[in-house]
């Protein structure tokens, strides 16, 4: 029985490196990304390469994970779902009741490594809706759609009240992308969108006085140029002036200099954008575009409503790290702890990005196959 | 309807997926586009504002403040040092609660009550960027606790200074003066382009009447800085310009001497070169610690100064007024030469008291049937009052005040040093602006002995004796004699020409004035003056009364404080006779009589004199050397002479080694 065991996972381990299941253009534009990561944070980091390694070395853990996680029929995943989605959750509760942080109660210390179970809702969220609607007649009916949202809206409520903004913002958003690529009617989007606009004023008031502070400042950031202005302001200085082809790698005077805090997690973007300029953000956006797009494709040829639905949801919601990170850093949208995906400096960032990358590989390997 | 519910559609919804994720894909790309446009707005269209804000962002000047010039004595000892240490600035604008950051950074680094005023003063007159010292010469260990706590205070650094020293403290302190904190009256009046980054400003003596000249000029440097204002990287360096060293005329172990001579007797002594100005001894006594001002004195230490009856703070040597009672007489005698009043072989009858034509009031002599028939020499060898009484009143008031002036009484000096006081001539119209009474022939009579309303400060009288000395002809005193930027090699002589021509037309009528004051030395009150000394010399005393001896000064006197005074004693002298190279005026504020306790000090102020200026072996029978020809050249900066090593009393008797 043991040895069995031992024989099966070796030979998948074996599978796992000589047939890696992965689709070819998608882990390009993965490694590109990183690549720029690397080079962005090697001047953002100023020129410290330890910072570099400890990044490199996270890419390699997490590239491990997803061909790893590659090689897990997305059936086993389907199977699995509503144990990781309980897991993550009950992780959430711990953390709330005895977690530590940096004033927000986020990060779980596990002795060798501490990290926010929030990142592992980035996946289980959209796995657990994928999970609800598969065998579900869709589009979904109301009764399905109350239910994704209260499948939503626990731990994304958790986490917010953590306080995490960006992240419960970002799981919320995983399993809404899954919800709409369910096929949820167009009146039923903007019913919901409609009535969710409606609840902000309540949000308002549950929102914590420096979360306020925060959109009121992204409003007027002049009001306080050197408290919760100063991010917003600095990092637009730092973007505006790379102008159209930016000052040059490791030429960034604005932002690698500590004028910009978190220069090399949250707003390592106006590095970026300081360094190469608008040809280099227009660059960047296009990877970005062609990855997500890639998702959707692999989502597209997916075998089943599960399949599709994570997939898809995987990919879009890539689209919201990226467009609320640098609508932050261009100074359109509030302050949030949004990283931009593969860029920002930050281990438990970078792995759960691959592992989902991981099981959209997974989900590419075992593609219906074309009549 | 059941069978659709129950068996799911896979094609349609299949379908269904490739709508939606193309729909979301254009949104996506939409809100891709949109991201970029903002971008494109920040990048493109508002480029120029960015690029110019971050080059003001990163690349800060700062403000190098210039090195103070050092001050040194004519021999190159040092008077006033820089020192390196290190002070506490806080910048006004990073801090949002500054009590709090008072109460939280006085927990790691004590701050005292003086240092919190000091810093609310300036705080309040201080742009919020600029950074304001809270409290200077940290500690090491205060340095150390900072570093340690540093990342608690943005907007607080440790920054190196210069701070000033006075290595001779009190020797110098009222001449060298001190440097202390710049406060509002200092901000108004100062050029804030040339005192960014200075915290301290020259407050008195040569440090505040030469503060252009020590000051310099400021530097700065562009420092890349990031969002703390911490520097990371210098840019370009602009250095500042350092004030000019000065060279003062004063030779420090001759002021040391000076300062031993008084035995912490309340006086004052000023040596003057007679040749051009230059002044070699100005000591007040008693003194203090100037270090004490430099970096806030405290309340204590300032009250007491204060506080002291003493007033250690004063300078006597240009701030105390005193009657220069006898003193005045040679220089009135020679008033009467130029003014042709009298000749020198003119004599008067002296019997114990003068009585006014006319009038019942007398004055009286010192001795009590006088001296007998005195020409003009005898008459200032024994001070003659009855002479005096009369040449006062041939010359009146007006021509002798007149004369006096040219010697500075009643004015100033005109010596680089800020505060001197003007003391009183007499005149009518002194008198008119101070008194309601209009001028009697008796104020002229008691002006002709130095008493009445006269009142002069050491410095006048040495000024006028050196004046004298210098056979008329008139100079500024001069404490600086030379000044030298760090650049140059060589230390450039201050011009100190004349005033005006000598104010003696005849030599023979300094011959005579000489002749006089030589008596006073061989056979007058200065009698044993000379003995062993290698160059003779000639000199007067002077004993100022507490009040007057007539009825009707004593009566006008009786309840003032005048009266409470004690006898003022006064010697003036100057020396070799034949070609003099040093004048001096000593007072003593509670000395008996002139010439014996203010003579000696003279002397031994001479004594110094031949030992330091004159080679230290006095050539009694050699032919006097010929003078320095240039001040400059007589300085040697990188000669430091300690003067501890100065024997102070030990300079007498090798002076008195014939």
């Amino acid at each position: 029985m043991i040895e069995t065991i031992q024989a099966r996972l070796s030979r998948f381990l074996s599978r796992t490196l000589t047939r890696p299941r992965i689709d070819l253009p998608l882990a390009v534009g993965l490694f590109a990304l990183a690549t720029v990561g690397l080079v962005t944070l090697y001047s953002a980091g100023d020129e410290s390469m330890a910072l570099v390694t400890g990044q490199a070395g996270r890419f390699v853990l997490g590239g491990v994970l997803l061909l790893l996680i590659s090689r897990i029929p997305p059936s086993t995943l389907r199977s699995w779902t509503p144990w990781l989605y309980a897991g993550s959750t009950a992780l959430l509760v711990v953390v709330a009741v005895l977690g530590e942080g940096r004033g927000a109660n986020r990060w779980l210390n596990l002795g060798v490594m501490r990290f926010q179970p929030s990142e592992l809702l980035k996946l289980t969220m959209p796995m657990m809706v994928a999970w609800y609607l598969h065998p579900r007649q869709l589009p979904p009916s109301w009764k399905d759609m109350a239910v994704v949202g209260l499948l939503i809206a626990i731990p994304a409520g958790l986490i917010a009240k953590q306080p995490d903004l960006g992240t419960a913002l970002l799981v919320t958003a995983a399993g809404a992308f899954a919800l709409f690529l369910s096929g949820m009617a167009w009146w039923r989007i903007g019913l919901l969108i409609g009535g969710l606009g409606g609840m902000i004023p309540v949000g308002w008031h549950f929102l914590h006085q420096y979360q306020r502070d925060r959109v009121l400042t992204l409003l007027n950031p002049e009001s306080d140029p050197l408290g919760n202005g100063w991010h917003i302001i600095q990092s637009q200085i730092a973007v505006g002036s790379g102008g159209m082809f930016g000052k040059g790698w490791q030429h960034s005077t604005q932002s690698r200099l500590d004028f910009l805090p978190e220069h090399t997690t949250d707003f390592i973007f106006a590095v970026f954008s300081e360094e190469f300029g608008l040809i280099g953000v227009i660059g960047i956006m296009l990877l970005y575009a062609f990855i997500i797009g890639r998702c959707l494709w692999i989502a597209m040829e997916a075998r089943d409503t599960y399949s599709r639905l994570l997939a898809g949801a995987i990919g879009m919601s890539f689209f919201v790290y990226v467009f609320v990170n640098g609508g932050m850093v261009a100074g359109m949208l509030p302050v949030v702890g949004v990283p931009m995906p593969m860029i920002s400096y930050g281990g438990t960032s970078a792995v759960s990005l691959l592992v989902g990358f991981g099981v959209l590989m997974s989900i590419h390997a075992n593609r219906k196959m074309h009549e | 309807m059941k069978i659709r519910r129950s068996i799911k559609d896979t094609r349609g919804e299949s379908a269904l997926f490739r709508r939606r994720a193309l729909a979301g894909f254009v949104l996506i790309l939409l809100g891709l586009c949109l991201l970029v446009s903002r971008y494109m707005l920040l990048q493109v269209t508002r480029y120029d504002e960015f690029a110019t804000r971050s080059t003001n962002n990163s690349v800060k000047p700062r403000v190098i403040p210039p090195a103070r010039g050092l001050i040194y004595d004519r021999n190159g000892v040092l008077l006033a040092d820089n020192v390196p240490a290190f002070r506490l600035e806080v910048v006004p604008d990073k801090i949002n609660d500054m009590p709090a950051l008072l109460t939280e950074l006085g927990k790691v680094v004590p701050l005292g009550q003086d240092d919190l005023d000091a810093f609310k003063k300036q705080l309040q007159q201080s742009r919020r960027f600029d950074s304001v010292p809270l409290k200077m010469r940290l500690s090491e260990d205060e340095i150390d606790r900072f570093a340690v706590n540093r990342w608690r205070f943005p907007g607080v650094d440790v920054v190196p200074y210069l701070t000033r020293r006075y290595p001779l403290g009190a020797l110098f302190a009222h001449v060298v003066g001190y440097v202390s904190r710049i406060d509002a009256d200092d901000l108004a009046r100062l050029d804030p382009k040339l005192y960014q980054g200075t915290s301290h400003v020259g407050r008195t003596g040569i440090e505040r009447s030469y503060e252009d000249v020590l000051h310099g000029t400021p530097g700065y440097e562009l420092d890349e800085v990031n969002a703390d204002g911490r520097i990371q990287q210098v840019l370009e360096t602009h250095p500042p310009v350092p004030g000019r060293n000065l060279y003062l005329s004063i030779d420090a172990r001759i002021q040391k001497a000076a300062e031993a001579a008084f035995d912490d007797r309340l006086g004052a002594a000023v040596a003057i070169d007679p040749r051009n100005g230059q002044v070699l001894a100005m000591v007040s006594i008693p003194s203090f610690d100037p270090n004490l001002f430099v970096n806030g004195i405290s309340q204590a230490d300032y009250s007491a100064l204060t506080n002291d009856p003493a007033k250690p703070l004063v300078n006597r040597a240009m701030k105390g007024v005193y009657p220069p009672g006898s003193t005045v007489k040679p220089l009135l005698a020679l008033g009467g030469l130029e003014d042709g009043v009298r000749r020198p072989e003119d004599t008067v009858l002296s019997t114990g008291q003068f009585c006014l034509p006319g009038h019942a009031r007398c004055y009286r002599d010192d001795e009590r049937y006088g001296n007998g028939t005195v020409n003009m020499v005898r008459a200032i060898e024994l001070s003659t009052n009855t002479y005096f009484y009369k040449l006062a009143l041939d010359l009146g008031i007006d021509r002798l005040s007149a004369w006096m002036s040219r010697f500075s009484f009643g004015g100033k000096t005109g010596i680089d040093l800020v505060g001197e006081s003007e003391g009183v001539l007499p005149s009518r119209e002194w008198k008119a602006a101070h008194f309601k009474a209009g001028w009697f022939p008796g104020d002229t009579v008691i002006s002709g002995i130095g008493q009445g309303f006269w009142a002069v400060t050491p410095l006048q009288l040495g000024h006028a004796v050196a004046t004298l000395a210098g056979h008329g002809v008139p100079y500024q005193p001069r404490l600086v004699m030379a000044t030298k930027a760090v650049a140059e090699a060589q230390p450039q002589p201050l011009a100190n020409p004349a005033t005006g021509p000598s104010l003696i037309s005849k030599a023979s009528n300094w011959d005579v004035i000489n002749e006089g004051m030589r008596a006073v030395i061989t056979g007058g009150t200065g009698k044993g003056l000379n003995d062993g000394f290698p160059y003779l010399i000639a000199g007067k005393s002077g004993t100022a009364e507490r009040f007057s001896r007539t009825s009707e000064a004593y009566n006008t006197n009786k309840n003032s404080a005048y009266l409470a005074a004690r006898h003022r004693a006064w010697f003036e002298a100057y020396t070799p006779t034949d070609d003099p190279q040093i004048a001096a005026a000593v007072v003593l504020e509670s000395g008996a009589w002139g010439a014996q306790d203010a003579g000696p000090i003279v002397r031994k102020i001479f004594d110094a004199w031949v030992v330091f200026a004159k080679g230290g072996t006095p050539p009694v029978d050699a032919p006097l050397p010929k003078p320095p020809a240039a001040p400059g050249n007589e300085v040697v900066p990188d000669q430091a002479v300690p003067v501890e090593d100065v024997p102070a009393d030990a300079s007498s008797s090798d002076g008195a080694t014939p």
